[in-house]
C-alpha cells in the first residue's frame, strides 16, 4: 500500500503532472516540522498575529438551561479573520515560504478559507488567487470583496455544481498548470498525501490547547468533544490529542441538510460509499456509477460531498462517532446561543452546537462536553435572516 | 491458460504502431450521443486512426481543460453510463479489430468493481486503460486484476516527472502516454516542453512505443512530434469537432484525423 494511509484511506491518487512536488512537500515537511527556528516562527505568527492560545469558555447559562453536562466553548471564532482556517493558512503560507514559492492559490467554500488564505498571503508577501464556485460567491459576496481587499485575485468557477468542490477542481487544475513557483494551500484535511497529514498538524493545535486548559480549569479530560465535520479540519484538530484517551468520547457532526431522507444533505458517513476521488481513498457522496453526486447544506462550508481520511479511518475503527444535524437544528442552535451567551456562531459550527444540546440534557452534571465553535457567526447573518423569510442583503 | 487468453485477445496495442507512426484519436463516449460514438468511431478509423481512445464521462474530470469538461458534461447530461460505453464497444467490436482503450477517472472503475471492469473489458477485446488519477504510485490499486484479464495499464510520463521517468517507463505496458506540457488537457499553440531528452531517458529502460499527448491539434504540431516519438495523442481537437457539428460531425472527423495522418506520413 503506497504512502499516507489511514487504514484503507487517504493515498495519492492524482496527476502524474504533480507527484514529484507532492513528494518535495512531503520532504520538505518532514524537515520544517521539526525544524526548531520554523516552530518558533509559526507559533510567534500563531500567537501575536491570530492571537491565539483561543478561550476555552464555559457556558454558564446554557448549562444550566440545558440541565445536564457541563459546556465548554472552544473559542476558534475569536482567532484572527474568525475561525479555525488561519491555523493551517499560517502554518502552510510559511512552509510555501520557506520552500521558495512566491505564489499561493486556495479553494473556498463560505469564503473563510479563502480569507485566511489571503490574509496571510498579505502578511508573508505572496502573491494569492483564491477559487470560489458561482454560487458561494453569491451566498458569500461579503467576503469575495474581503478577499479582494486583502489583496488576492478571486475567481468565480463556473464549472459543475458551482460549489466547493468545484472549486477544489479548478484549484487543482491551476497547479497542474502553474506548480513551479505556487503552492496550493488545502482549506481542510483532505486531498492527495501528506495534505491530510499537514493539516491535521497545524489543526492539531486546537485539540492541544482543549487538553491543557480543560485540565487546568476541571483537573479532569472531558467526556465529549463535540465539533463539525465538512471535509473535518477543525474537527481532527479537536480530536487529535484525545485519540489516545479512549475514555473521551469523539463526535462530529455533518450538515443533514433538508433530511438524510432527502437528496439535500451533505452527509458523507451516513450516506455515503466508498471511492477515490479528490486525491483520496475515502467515503464520498455518489451516485450510480460512481459519479460524484451534488450535495446540499445551508451552510457553504460544509457544502463537500467528501470527508477527510482520517476521519473515515476513525469511523471505520469506531473510535469516532459521526451523526449529523440538518438546517433547522443548526439555526435553532444559531439563534440559541446568541440569545443565550451574546456568541454568534458559524453557521457550521451550529451543527455541532446543536448535537451538544441534544445530548447535553441526559448527561450527569458532573460530565463535561467540549464543543469547539469553528468560526463567528457575523458572515452568517443574512443568511439566516433569508432563511426564516426577511429580506435582507449584505 | 496464457495461450488460451492469447487467442481471446488477438488484438494487441502494439498493432497500432505498426503502420508508420501511430495517430491516436479520443472521444468522450455518449458526447453527442452512445449512438453517435459508434459511428464517430468508425469514422476516426476510416480517417486512419490506428488506436482509439474512449472516455467514460465522469462528473469531475479534474485533469482536463475546458473542452472536454464540456464532453464529459454532454455526455453525463443525456445520462451515459459505463455500461452504455461498454454496449456500444460491443457495436464497435463486431465491426473493427482497430485497438481500443478506455479513458477513466478511477472512481468510476474502483466503483463498477474491479474484478466486473476488467472482465467486461476481457471479454469486449478492450486492451488497455489510462487512469489520470491513478499514477505508478498507486498503480497497486488495479494492476493484479487488470493482469489477470490481459488489459494493458497505459503509463503516464509529465514534463516535472524527472527521476520518476525511468522508474515508471521500466514497468510501462501497453505504451507510454508522454504528457507534452503542463497543464490540463486542450490545444496549445506551442508546446515548450524537451520532449527529445525526456523520449532519450525513456527509450533507455523500455522498447515499449511512446506517444505523446496534451495540446496538440495542427498537423505541423504533428508531423514535427511524430519525428521524434512513436505516435501522436489527439483529444481536444476531435472533441471540438464534435461539439461543433453535433450530430453531423462523421466527415469532418474523418477528414481531419486523415489530415493529421497524412501530415505524420511526410
Amino acid at each position: 500500500m503506497s504512502k499516507g494511509r489511514f487504514g484503507i484511506h487517504g493515498g495519492q491518487y492524482i496527476s502524474e503532472t504533480l507527484m514529484n512536488e507532492l513528494l518535495n512537500l512531503e520532504k520538505e515537511y518532514d524537515y520544517f516540522k521539526n525544524d526548531k527556528n520554523f516552530k518558533k516562527e509559526l507559533n510567534k505568527l500563531l500567537n501575536e498575529y491570530a492571537g491565539r492560545p483561543s478561550l476555552l469558555y464555559y457556558g454558564k447559562r446554557i448549562t444550566k438551561d440545558l440541565g445536564g453536562a457541563k459546556i465548554y466553548l472552544k473559542r476558534e471564532d475569536l482567532n484572527h479573520t474568525g475561525a479555525h482556517k488561519i491555523n493551517n493558512v499560517l502554518g502552510q503560507c510559511l512552509l510555501a515560504k520557506k520552500m521558495g514559492k512566491t505564489r499561493v492559490i486556495a479553494e473556498t467554500g463560505a469564503g473563510q478559507h479563502g480569507v485566511a488564505t489571503a490574509t496571510a498571503a498579505a502578511l508573508l508577501d505572496m502573491e494569492c488567487e483564491i477559487f470560489m464556485g458561482e454560487e458561494d460567491t453569491k451566498r458569500q459576496s461579503l467576503n469575495v470583496f474581503r478577499m479582494e481587499l486583502l489583496g488576492a485575485k478571486v475567481h468565480t468557477v463556473k464549472t459543475g455544481t458551482k460549489v466547493l468542490k468545484d472549486a477544489v477542481n479548478d484549484a487543482f487544475r491551476e497547479w497542474i498548470s502553474r506548480v513551479e513557483d505556487t503552492h496550493y494551500v488545502i482549506g481542510s484535511t483532505m486531498g492527495p498525501h501528506p495534505f491530510p497529514t499537514i493539516v491535521r498538524d497545524f489543526q492539531s493545535v486546537i485539540g492541544n490547547e482543549i487538553k491543557e486548559q480543560i485540565l487546568k480549569l476541571e483537573g479532569k479530560l472531558p467526556n465529549t468533544i463535540i465539533a463539525c465535520v465538512g471535509g473535518g479540519s477543525n474537527a481532527i484538530g479537536s480530536f487529535y490529542n484525545f485519540i489516545e484517551d479512549s475514555e473521551v468520547e469523539l463526535i462530529g457532526v455533518e450538515a443533514a441538510g433538508k433530511g438524510l431522507d432527502t437528496e439535500y444533505h451533505a452527509a458523507t458517513i451516513a450516506k455515503g460509499k466508498l471511492g477515490i476521488f479528490h486525491g483520496m481513498k475515502s467515503y464520498f457522496c455518489q451516485g450510480n456509477y460512481g459519479q460524484i453526486s451534488p450535495v446540499y447544506s445551508i451552510s457553504a462550508g460544509l457544502d463537500y460531498p467528501g470527508i477527510g481520511p482520517e476521519h473515515s479511518y476513525l469511523h471505520d475503527i469506531q473510535r469516532a462517532k459521526y451523526v449529523s444535524a440538518t438546517d433547522n437544528e443548526a439555526v435553532n442552535a444559531f439563534e440559541y446561543l446568541s440569545h443565550m451567551e451574546g456568541i454568534i456562531p458559524a453557521i457550521e459550527s451550529s451543527h455541532a452546537l446543536a448535537h451538544g444540546m441534544k445530548i447535553a440534557q441526559d448527561m450527569d452534571k458532573e460530565d463535561i462536553i467540549v464543543i469547539t465553535l469553528s468560526g463567528r457567526g457575523d458572515k452568517d447573518v443574512a443568511a439566516i435572516a433569508r432563511y426564516k423569510g426577511i429580506e435582507l442583503y449584505e | 491458460m496464457n495461450n488460451k487468453r492469447d487467442k481471446m485477445n488477438k488484438i494487441k496495442i502494439k498493432n497500432a504502431f505498426t503502420n508508420g507512426k501511430a495517430f491516436i484519436g479520443f472521444l468522450t463516449g455518449g458526447d453527442p450521443t452512445i449512438e453517435k460514438t459508434i459511428e464517430y468511431v468508425l469514422a476516426m478509423e476510416e480517417g486512419g486512426c490506428d488506436l482509439i481512445e474512449i472516455g467514460i464521462p465522469f462528473s469531475d474530470p479534474v485533469a482536463e481543460g475546458p473542452v472536454i469538461q464540456k464532453a464529459n458534461q454532454r455526455a453525463l447530461s443525456n445520462n451515459t453510463n459505463t455500461d452504455d460505453i461498454f454496449k456500444a464497444i460491443e457495436k464497435i467490436r463486431a465491426k473493427t479489430n482497430i485497438p481500443l482503450v478506455l479513458l477513466t477517472y478511477i472512481n468510476p472503475v474502483f466503483y463498477y468493481g474491479y474484478e466486473n471492469f476488467f472482465k467486461k473489458c476481457n471479454q469486449l477485446n478492450i486492451n488497455g486503460i489510462i487512469s489520470p488519477d491513478l499514477p505508478y504510485d498507486e498503480k497497486e490499486e488495479i494492476l493484479e486484476t487488470a493482469n489477470k484479464y490481459n488489459i494493458d495499464i497505459i503509463s503516464l510520463i509529465a514534463p516535472t516527472s524527472s527521476q520518476r521517468i525511468k522508474m515508471i517507463a521500466k514497468d510501462a505496458s501497453g505504451f507510454i502516454y508522454l504528457i507534452s506540457s503542463m497543464g490540463v488537457t486542450g490545444m496549445r499553440s506551442e508546446i515548450k516542453t524537451e520532449l527529445k531528452s525526456i523520449i532519450k531517458d525513456i527509450k533507455e529502460v523500455t522498447t515499449i512505443p511512446i506517444a505523446v499527448g496534451f495540446g496538440i491539434n495542427r498537423p505541423e504540431q504533428a508531423e514535427k512530434i511524430s519525428k521524434i516519438a512513436d505516435g501522436v495523442i489527439v483529444g481536444s481537437a476531435i472533441v471540438n469537432i464534435i461539439e461543433e457539428h453535433g450530430e453531423n460531425a462523421r466527415e469532418p472527423i474523418k477528414e481531419y484525423v486523415k489530415t493529421m495522418k497524412d501530415a505524420m506520413s511526410n
